[in-house]
């Protein structure tokens, strides 16, 4: 248990000593919010759909989370650079302690850069309908911190260098975000689009995350939970298994 | 201590371990030496449940690095030949992770970490992150590190590459008076014929791959009819400059260089 309590304090010392980047990885979501939900307010209102800042503030702290989560683990990268990962391997410690410490620490770091968005939202105007179900959003934003925390983790496994890194980014955690229905409802989508949808685990964190906030889930908070729990277990399962076959 | 039948290494075609074979007594100072691409860091690796053997059996303390692993990372330490340091952690922030990856009762764990950094100079600079210091102070910390638990095999990688003759005094002095209060066996490589010849009790030098002659120094050099242990070297492995190929860990060091005002 130390191990896995020592790795995780390491991933949040690294985290609160980076100052700048703490600030740099805000910018992209203050983008959105900002441009996008200033930008597309009027006509998101005129659709009938109410207020757009209301309806992607839950999208946007999904986002951050999502990106700060996959980057945690494929960080990991760095590690193996500079040896540090090598040191870890050769400890007489389960490796599965190292993947655990190294993820949930991971998912930590997430969780704080999506309070620090969430504090944002709600200085620019986002309100949400029931303040006591905080905790609760509290409670879905680790769960989903998880579920891609573990899922950086399994990238990080097989990565081997920074040529990787862009093919992640680009076909797996963009196409992540954009189908996730951070941005758009999921009401009314043509039949593709709506497939592939239900086929993004973050489709499942940023509804249940509305339907906590603003009240507007789409598939129902029990369906959400019980299937966001299913993919961290397995998306868990997958990272420490390809972790424990790291060769160096 | 240490076992060796047969032990193979291909990557691809490539084979990087010939079929090679040794034996570590218990309390031995075991020397590995070789040019560059040798094989040796490959072995170590193997050794150190880093790396899968391709075929071959190894036995540390008896027990099988591929099978009982974390059993047998118990039984050594290691001192890697690149740095594996956390650079965004404090000198006595890494000494302390070590520690509790090695289960350093907590009791005897401060003040073996303040005696380390002490007798490797680092105490001053303890709660400095590593990042800001000298590439002879990491080395430093990192053999510091290696000697925080008492592993019964001790690997050393190239430890002295990139010492000071002060530093590389002290290392070798600790290391013979591990070996010799604590019975601990020690498994080495090095470039430095000299310090082979001081403290390993036996050495192999390894080609190509394959061990070409196992011995004492004294032994080495009769065989060889050289002066030195350099000269016996030289003559088992031949002048020519090796090359080792740029890996993929090389190619990354260069991307991290252009990063490196992010570390």
């Amino acid at each position: 248990m130390s191990a896995i309590y020592i790795l995780w304090l390491r991933e949040l010392k690294r985290y609160i000593r980076s100052k700048a980047q703490i600030v740099a990885s805000l910018g992209q979501p203050l983008l959105y919010l900002l441009v996008l939900g200033f930008g597309m307010g009027p006509v998101f209102q005129k659709a009938g759909h109410g207020s757009y800042l209301q309806f992607m503030a839950p999208g946007v702290v999904s986002m951050t989370i999502l990106f700060s989560s996959v980057f945690s683990g494929i960080a990991m990268l760095w590690d193996r650079q500079f040896g540090f990962l090598k040191e870890t391997l050769v400890a007489p410690v389960p490796r599965i302690q190292i993947m655990i410490g190294r993820t949930f620490g991971g998912a930590t770091v997430a969780v704080l850069q999506g309070l620090l968005i969430l504090a944002v939202c709600l200085i620019a105007g986002f309100r949400p309908t029931n303040w006591a179900l905080l905790p609760v959003a509290f409670l879905f934003m680790g769960l989903i911190a998880v579920v891609f925390a573990a899922l950086g983790t399994a990238f990080g496994s097989i990565l081997q260098d920074m040529q990787g890194f862009q093919l992640i980014m680009n076909f797996m955690v963009l196409p992540i975000f954009f189908l996730s229905g951070a941005l758009f409802p999921l009401t009314d989508l043509p039949k593709p689009l709506a497939i592939i949808t239900r086929l993004d685990p973050l489709t499942y964190g940023v509804d249940a995350l509305r339907g906590v906030l603003i009240d507007a889930s789409h598939f129902g908070l029990v369906l959400d939970i019980s299937l966001l729990c299913s993919i961290a277990l397995a998306f868990l399962s997958l990272g420490a298994y390809l972790f424990s076959r790291i060769q160096l | 201590m240490i076992q060796v039948q047969n032990l193979v290494k291909k990557f691809g075609d490539f084979t990087a371990v010939k079929d090679i074979s040794f034996t570590v007594e218990k309390g031995e100072i075991f020397a590995f030496l070789g040019p560059n691409g040798a094989g040796k860091t490959t072995t170590i690796k193997m050794l150190t449940t880093l790396l899968h053997p391709t075929s071959g059996k190894i036995q540390l303390d008896g027990l099988d690095p591929s099978v009982a692993k974390n059993e047998a990372r118990q039984r050594f330490g290691i001192v890697f030949q690149d740095p594996s340091l956390d650079s965004e952690q404090t000198a006595h922030e890494n000494m302390e992770l070590h520690a509790v990856l090695y289960k350093v009762p907590r009791k005897v764990r401060a003040e073996r970490i303040q005696q380390l950094l002490a007798l490797f100079e680092l105490w001053e600079r303890r709660d400095d992150l590593v990042k800001t210091f000298s590439g002879g102070m990491k080395r430093r910390l990192e053999i510091a590190r290696g000697f925080l638990h008492t592993p019964k095999i001790l690997f050393l990688d190239e430890p002295t590459l990139g010492l000071d003759p002060q530093t590389r005094n002290q290392l070798w002095t600790h290391v013979k008076h591990l070996n010799e209060t604590q019975q601990t066996t020690v498994f080495l490589t090095t470039h430095y014929m000299d310090e082979a010849d001081r403290v390993a009790h036996r050495i192999a030098i390894i080609d190509h791959g394959g061990i070409v002659a196992q011995g004492t120094s004294l032994e080495l050099k009769q065989q060889t009819n050289s002066e030195s242990l350099e000269q016996a070297f030289l003559a088992l492995t031949g002048s020519t400059i090796r090359d080792e190929a740029a890996t993929s860990a090389d190619q990354m060091r260069q991307v991290a260089k252009m990063w490196s005002n992010r570390r």
